[in-house]
Parts: C-alpha cells; structure tokens; sequence
C-alpha cells in the first residue's frame, strides 16, 4: 500500500504521456482512416489500391513489429542508403506508428458504416442534383458517423491499450514508468497493479464518454 | 420534353430493358403499369441515371443525357423524383430535407430556401411538421415531405417510383392528393405506380411495360377498357 502510495505520482505522469499519444493518435487515426476508408470504396484504383495495401501491411502485422521497424529500421534504412546518422524522437516515432496503425483500422470501421446506410440515402440526394461528395458530407457521413460511434470507441480503448508497447522504444508511458519504479524498488505487484488501474481507469472513462456521445447523437434515431 | 431511344439495360446477362423508345410531351402525365420485375422501375430510374444504360440515349429538355460530356448533376436539378421508400434524409427534421439541395446545389440563402420549403409544405399540407423529424411522421406524411423536397429544385419534370407502394391504405390517398394537384398544375410526370384509379383519372397515358418492352400504350381509356394485347389484357385481369 506505502509503494502504491509512493508509485502513483510517477505513474500518472506516465498517463499523461499515454493520454497524450492516445489522442494526437486518435485524431490524426480518424483523418487518416476516413480517408482510407472512402478510399477503399472508391472505383478509382488510384485511390483504392493504395488504401487496400496499406490496410492490409497494417492490419496484417503487429502494432509491436510496426514499432520497431518504424523507430529502428527506417533510421537503418536511411543511414544505409545516405551514410548519414538518422534518428527519430521517441515521442514522434509513437505518435506516427500509432496513428498509421490506428487509421487503417478506423478505415475498416469507416468503411462498413457508410455501407451499412441504405443505397436509397445516396440515390436520393444525387436525385436532387448533389454531387458525390456533397451527398457524401451531408448525407451519408453524417448518419454513418452516428452509428460508428461505438465501434471506434472500442478502437480507442485498444489503441490506449496498445500505447504501452511504445515502453520498448523508450516513452516513458503509464506502462514504463510502471517498470522503471519495479527496477528501483522491486515492488512489482504494488507498481503493475497500480498500472493495471490506472489503465482501467482511463478505458471505463472513454467507454462512459462514448455511452454518452451515442445517446447524444442519437436524438433524431428511433425514439419509439 | 422526354425522348427516350431504343433504351437497352443489362444486369449482368439479364437483359432488363430490351429496347425501349418513348416520348414524354411537356406538362403529359404518363403512369407506367406492369407487373414486377418487368423492368418499369428500372425504365424510370434511367431516366435520371440512377441506373446507367447499356445503350440507347436519352435527351431530357433537349439535352442529351446519356452524352457523358453533359453534366448530369445539372440535368438531375431540373428532373425530381420520389421514391418508393420515402428515402427522407433521417437525420435532418423535415424543414431541412427540403432545403438541402436548393440551399448546396442553387446557392439558395438559407432565408429563400426555407421560404420557399414553406410554400411548398403549405401545398402538401405539412406547415405544423416543418421541425420534426421524420421518424415522426406517418408514410404518408414523409412521402409528401419527400415530394416538397423534390419539388423545392423547381424540377420540370417529375418521376415517382411507386410512391405508394410502401404505404398503409389508409395513407394512399392523401399522397395521390397532392400528386393530382400536382399534375393539375402542368408538371410533366412519369409515374410507376399500381393504383388504377390514379391512372385512369389523372393519366394522359398509359404504358404497360412487361419483359422489358412497351407491349402497349393508349390513353387510360384505350389500356383499360379497350386493351389490344393478350399480355396487358391478363395482366389487368389479375388486378382490376
């Protein structure tokens, strides 16, 4: 109890750095992933192949190998290729990885959202001279938004999860600054349980935060 | 106002439309009859291009549609149409289906729009609805939303897919209604529709479309009392 005391300052100064990734991630994921995604329901091959590759490597490889290659191999890569010395802030490298991860598969959840509203949504509103994309922005986005709400909650609290793999390129997240105060004090149980609620924390807060952005967007849905 | 040419769709190797040629005079009120599948909605639906044709063309006003240099966005401008189900935008309440489109695709200020989205309820009946959702509304209420919201790009020609297909009975009527003023008006109107009565009242003629052709076309009088060919003879046998 006197080291869950002790390690709790240490360890929310880790969160905030999770936290920190976690959202920066979330965001530039969310860009990245509606783009992707339309990109992977487009007829265009230029923009569907790239989309379909690059959610494929993504979602086809571990989040941990991605880490390592981006933060280790590319500076290998580099020096290879230049003969220069390359090296990535630990802190970029994260947030990079985590968003690249993240969009390819917020693309997935984009994707089947805005198949999942009816072909008459589309067909009505190109009835009425809107282009595609017109029809894709007030239209379609906007109801397939609502109903994506939970799955890319679920997203979120696996990637705020997932964040403490970055441990290995040296961030000093929640999970790190959980193994730094073990390899001074021994204490682990008191330190990785302290981790476990911390993270526990966080992810009911975000489930609670998506409860109620759904109810909140769900005012013109079925009231009956 | 509508010239239609030897009209040919496929599906795949289903050969839907076999050949279809038509003309639409302007301020004519056409109701399509014939049985599912026989490729009537399918007919209407290219009319706008929501279904692209194998071959054939189609001049609408005078412009060809079918010519993919022509921009069919603004050709969609001046053709509204109404669905079968409703296809009302959910999650906007009712004022705002109507003004979407003139508001995003005529530049119209939101006060012209919703002036204009205002006359337009008072003509299908609605003026107390125009801040729910549809959700709310009844079918027959959200199929008369879904004509002013059609109606609000001033469209020169209207086509209603079935429009009360999907509607109790009891709802039937004020939808026809507001279609019958609609056509006293002058609209040119192309209808897919199953009920008789607004046919033969409020039609100028009739094509009874079954396997993909126009077996036989004739004022209202001409298809229902005096019907030439075997096909439309049964086919109005079994519904009339």
């Amino acid at each position: 109890m006197e080291h869950l005391i002790k390690v709790l300052p240490q360890l929310l100064r880790g969160a905030v750095i999770t936290v920190e990734i976690t959202s920066l991630s979330v965001f530039f994921g969310m860009l990245i992933g509606l783009f992707m995604g339309l990109g992977k329901l487009s007829k265009n091959p230029l923009f569907k192949l790239p989309a379909v590759i690059y959610v494929d490597f993504i979602r086809g490889t571990p989040l941990f190998v991605q880490i390592l290659l981006f933060y280790y191999g590319i500076p290998n890569l580099v020096f290879q290729y230049t003969g220069n010395p390359f090296n990535i802030e630990p802190m970029i490298a994260a947030v990079v990885v985590c968003s690249l991860n993240s969009g390819a598969y917020v693309a997935e959840i984009f994707r089947a959202g805005i198949q999942s509203i009816e072909r008459g949504q589309m067909e009505a509103a190109r009835s009425l001279g809107m282009n595609h994309s017109q029809a894709m922005r007030y239209i379609i986005l906007p109801q397939a938004f609502k109903r994506i709400v939970p799955p890319l909650g679920n997203e979120f609290i696996v990637l705020l999860k997932d964040t403490s793999l970055l441990a290995v390129i040296g961030v000093i997240e929640l999970t790190q600054s959980g193994r730094l105060y073990v390899a001074s004090t021994y204490a682990a149980f008191p330190a990785y349980i302290g981790v476990a609620l911390v993270y526990l924390v966080m992810t009911l807060s975000i489930s609670r935060l998506v409860d109620w952005t759904e109810r909140r967007l769900g005012v013109s849905d079925r009231r009956e | 106002m509508i010239v239609v040419n030897n009209l040919v769709k496929n599906f795949g190797s289903l050969e839907v439309l076999k050949g279809i040629s038509e003309r639409v005079k302007p301020q004519e009120v056409v109701c399509i009859i014939g049985p599912s599948g026989s490729g009537k909605s399918t007919f209407l639906r290219c009319l706008n291009l929501l279904e692209t044709p194998t071959s054939g063309d189609i001049t609408i006003d005078g412009k060809s549609i079918t010519d993919p240099k022509n921009d069919i966005n603004k050709i969609r401008e001046e053709v509204g149409m109404v669905f079968q189900r409703f296809n009302l935008f959910p999650h906007m309440t009712t004022l705002q289906n109507i003004t979407l489109a003139p508001m995003k695709v005529k530049g119209l200020s939101q006060k012209e729009a919703e002036e204009r989205a205002h006359n337009l309820l008072i003509k299908v009946g609605l003026t107390d609805k125009a801040h729910v959702y549809p959700d709310s509304l009844s079918g027959g209420q959200q199929q008369r939303v879904a004509i002013a919201r059609a109606l609000a790009m001033y469209p020169k020609i209207m086509l209603f897919d079935e429009p009360t297909s999907s509607l109790d009975p009891e709802m039937v009527g004020e939808v026809l209604a507001v279609m019958k003023d609609l056509a006293g008006e002058g609209m040119t109107m192309v209808v897919v529709t199953h009920e008789m009565g607004f046919a033969r009242e409020v039609g100028d003629r009739v094509l009874f479309i079954d396997e993909g052709i126009i077996v036989e076309q004739g004022t209202p009088a001409q298809i229902f009392s005096d019907a030439q060919n075997e096909r439309t003879r049964a086919f109005l046998s079994k519904i009339l």
